[in-house]
């Protein structure tokens, strides 16, 4: 078992005759993923690595293989239409990869996707992977291994960090999950700690968060009142000056709001355990298996 | 940003001018009565505008490029309206209070009571009751009620045509016979969507701006230049939050965010460690790479390459993991560099280099 990605998904890849779309889709072939079509207009009726069928629409892409989780790695000025796009051809996860949304685009994205049953993950993230069954993204799938811990980050290389740091020491992962460093995304702490919680495959999760918003302090609220798995959390941006973005467009204290210390308290609070640094963590989750 | 007062400010026949460029910063001659005028400037704002329109140069060390002057009004009451994006809730919210004039986060944290605001839908925009429920928690007069949604749906208007993160009239006021006047305003535009306001992507004044984070924009790097001795250069900006933290907790002292992004191209890393060694208080350099489909091995190569261009020496901690680790670090140990293997072994050795105590 696992959360979101598995064996069983059937994967559209939307701008799959891009140079990252393409590179990346390679990738996830090769990792084992079940990519069934790719979408590029103007180039339907082609094929990528002469085993993908390339079409116009999602929507015919969905149609001709089943397809029922969606990538995209198209750029930002196309990428809220792309989101769209996939969930009215009714897709279950769509999962942007783009970096760049215009924050705008993400209000309508979410607002209308409430009105939908597909979830997004993303944007500005580097998508999931359930090791040894399915990599939907850019995460390095070497790194990974089978197991029990869930991760869950809003930071691409923090994630590898931590994933590499885990697979070094033996421990396994059920599924790592990124959800991306914009201010509006598809998928909160909260959604996916839900979901590790009620997944039999994960005994333990790392949550990476970093400074900006509040969504760690809702996540921290669920793993106070629901959450039995032991959880270690980690909050990047200690040192981060107030009022500047740091790198992803949600990584800003703003108003005196989203520091890493009131999140940091939160957790604590909550019953997670909070790594000082990024090394710390494996540590921890080791200590919690013995 | 600093907060300046001006004092003895001239006549007002004196600078009649009404610069047509006027953006961003409001010269507001009506805050004259309270003995002083406080403007937002920038660090890096030249002082010519004020020789161009015989203003004196005000006391302080203050300047700008652009200056709007404005006929002085006449106030009976200042009223902050504003447009925001609330990312909890994903929605942009109007925000008004009837304490304007005055900086709106110190009364959300002092007074929050006397902040009113409404969520607008992103698919039906800002509604007449909304405006009203506005107007009449800041007590507006009834006969100007219809004015105030009028002024109030048109911000929010502005707000969504120009991808704005804030729009804001502060303040906005009552006059002495009774009219709604509009006397400050900010819109602050939200990066990502530069793309669609070609026109207001040509406002950006890149004098204003820290010599050191516009070369790095060039150069399509994340960079964010602070006060610290040891330079960080990383890939990923979590990461590169983290290595900030981590020099912090071992005793050091970050001199800068800076996330190179993905790829291993030694151009960029090379303009990376120039803009990060521009700085005379670096005393030492921490490069912490994680390869994931990028390989150790080029990120040392490009390393390489781009430290041989460079005059200064400082000592360099490289840190490499990942994909092809051994063969970077093999490369990067030949040319004399101080390696580590955990992110808190090269952060003690950063902080340890900077203050002298280990050398390459």
């Amino acid at each position: 078992m696992s959360i979101l990605v598995d064996k069983y998904t059937r994967l559209v890849v939307q701008g799959i005759t891009g140079r990252e779309g393409a590179f990346h889709t390679k990738q996830m072939i090769d990792y084992g993923t079940n990519v069934v079509a790719g979408v590029t207009p103007g180039k339907g009726g082609e094929w990528v690595f002469d085993t993908v069928p390339v079409f116009e629409t999602v929507k015919e892409a969905v149609d001709a293989t089943g397809a029922n989780t969606s990538i995209i790695y198209v750029p930002a000025r196309f990428a809220a239409d792309a989101i769209i796009e996939a969930a009215d051809a009714g897709v279950d996860l769509v999962v942007c990869i783009t970096e760049g949304l215009p924050v705008l685009d993400m209000v309508q994205v979410r607002a209308y996707l409430d009105t939908t049953n597909t979830r997004l993950i993303g944007p500005n993230c580097p998508g999931l992977i359930t090791p040894g069954a399915a990599k939907v993204g850019i995460i390095p799938g070497h790194i990974l291994t089978p197991g029990n811990v869930g991760v869950v980050s809003r930071s691409g290389t923090l994630t590898y960090e931590v994933v590499y740091a885990l697979t070094a020491r033996g421990i396994g992962q059920s599924t790592a999950v990124g959800i991306g460093g914009d201010p509006i995304n598809g998928t909160s702490f909260l959604d996916v700690l839900r979901m590790f919680q009620e997944d039999p495959a994960t005994e333990q999760v790392i949550m990476i968060g970093e400074i900006g918003g509040t969504d760690e302090q809702k996540a921290a609220a669920f793993i106070k009142e629901k959450m039995t798995k032991p959880v270690t959390a980690f909050i990047a941006g200690q040192t981060a000056p107030p009022g500047r973005r740091m790198g992803h467009a949600g990584a800003i204290i703003s108003g005196g709001e989203g520091t890493a210390a009131e999140k940091m308290a939160a957790l604590k609070d909550a019953g997670a355990r909070v790594a000082r640094h990024p090394d710390e963590i494996a540590e921890i989750v080791a200590s919690n298996l013995k | 940003m600093l907060r300046i007062s001006f004092f003895d400010p001239p006549p007002q026949k004196q600078y009649n001018a009404r610069e047509p460029a006027g953006f961003p910063f409001l010269y507001s001659l009506h805050r004259e009565q309270r003995g002083g005028i406080p403007l937002n400037l920038h660090a890096y704002q030249s002082k010519r505008i004020f020789g161009q329109y015989g203003i004196p140069v005000p006391k302080g060390e203050v300047a700008t490029t652009r200056v709007l002057v404005d006929p002085a009004a006449n106030i009976a009451k200042e009223i902050y309206l504003g447009a925001v994006l609330d990312r909890a809730n994903r929605r942009v919210v109007l925000m008004a209070s009837s304490e304007g004039g005055i900086d709106i986060e110190e009364v959300a944290a002092k007074t929050p009571e006397k902040i009113i605001k409404v969520a607008v839908h992103p698919f039906l925009g800002l509604r007449d009751h909304q405006a009203r429920i506005l107007a009449d928690g800041i007590g507006i007069p009834r006969e100007l009620v219809k004015d105030f949604i009028q002024i109030a749906k048109s911000l929010y208007t502005v707000f969504a045509s120009v991808d704005a993160n804030l729009a804001e009239i502060n303040p906005l006021v009552i006059t002495g016979d009774n009219k709604l006047m509009a006397l400050d305003g900010k819109i602050s535009v939200d990066d990502n969507a530069l793309f669609r306001h070609p026109e207001i992507a040509e406002l950006r004044d890149v004098e204003e701006e820290d010599p050191s984070e516009r070369e790095a924009r060039r150069y399509d790097l994340s960079y964010i230049h602070l006060d610290g001795e040891i330079g960080c250069m990383v890939n990923g900006a979590g990461l590169a939050m983290a290595t900030m933290d981590i020099i912090k907790l071992y005793g050091g002292e970050p001199a800068n965010f800076l996330d190179i992004g993905g790829g291993a191209q030694s151009e960029k890393v090379a303009a990376a460690l120039r803009i990060i060694l521009s700085d005379p208080r670096v005393k030492a350099v921490l490069i912490n790479i994680f390869g994931g489909i990028t390989r150790c091995d080029e990120v040392a190569r490009g390393v390489l390459a781009a430290v041989s261009t460079l005059e200064k020496r400082v000592p360099f901690v490289v840190r490499l993991v990942g994909t092809n680790e051994e063969e970077g670090r093999r490369i990067l140990a030949e040319a004399n560099m101080i390696t580590a293997t955990s992110l808190a072994d090269a952060a003690q050795k950063a902080v340890a280099a900077a203050k002298g105590e280990i050398q390459a």
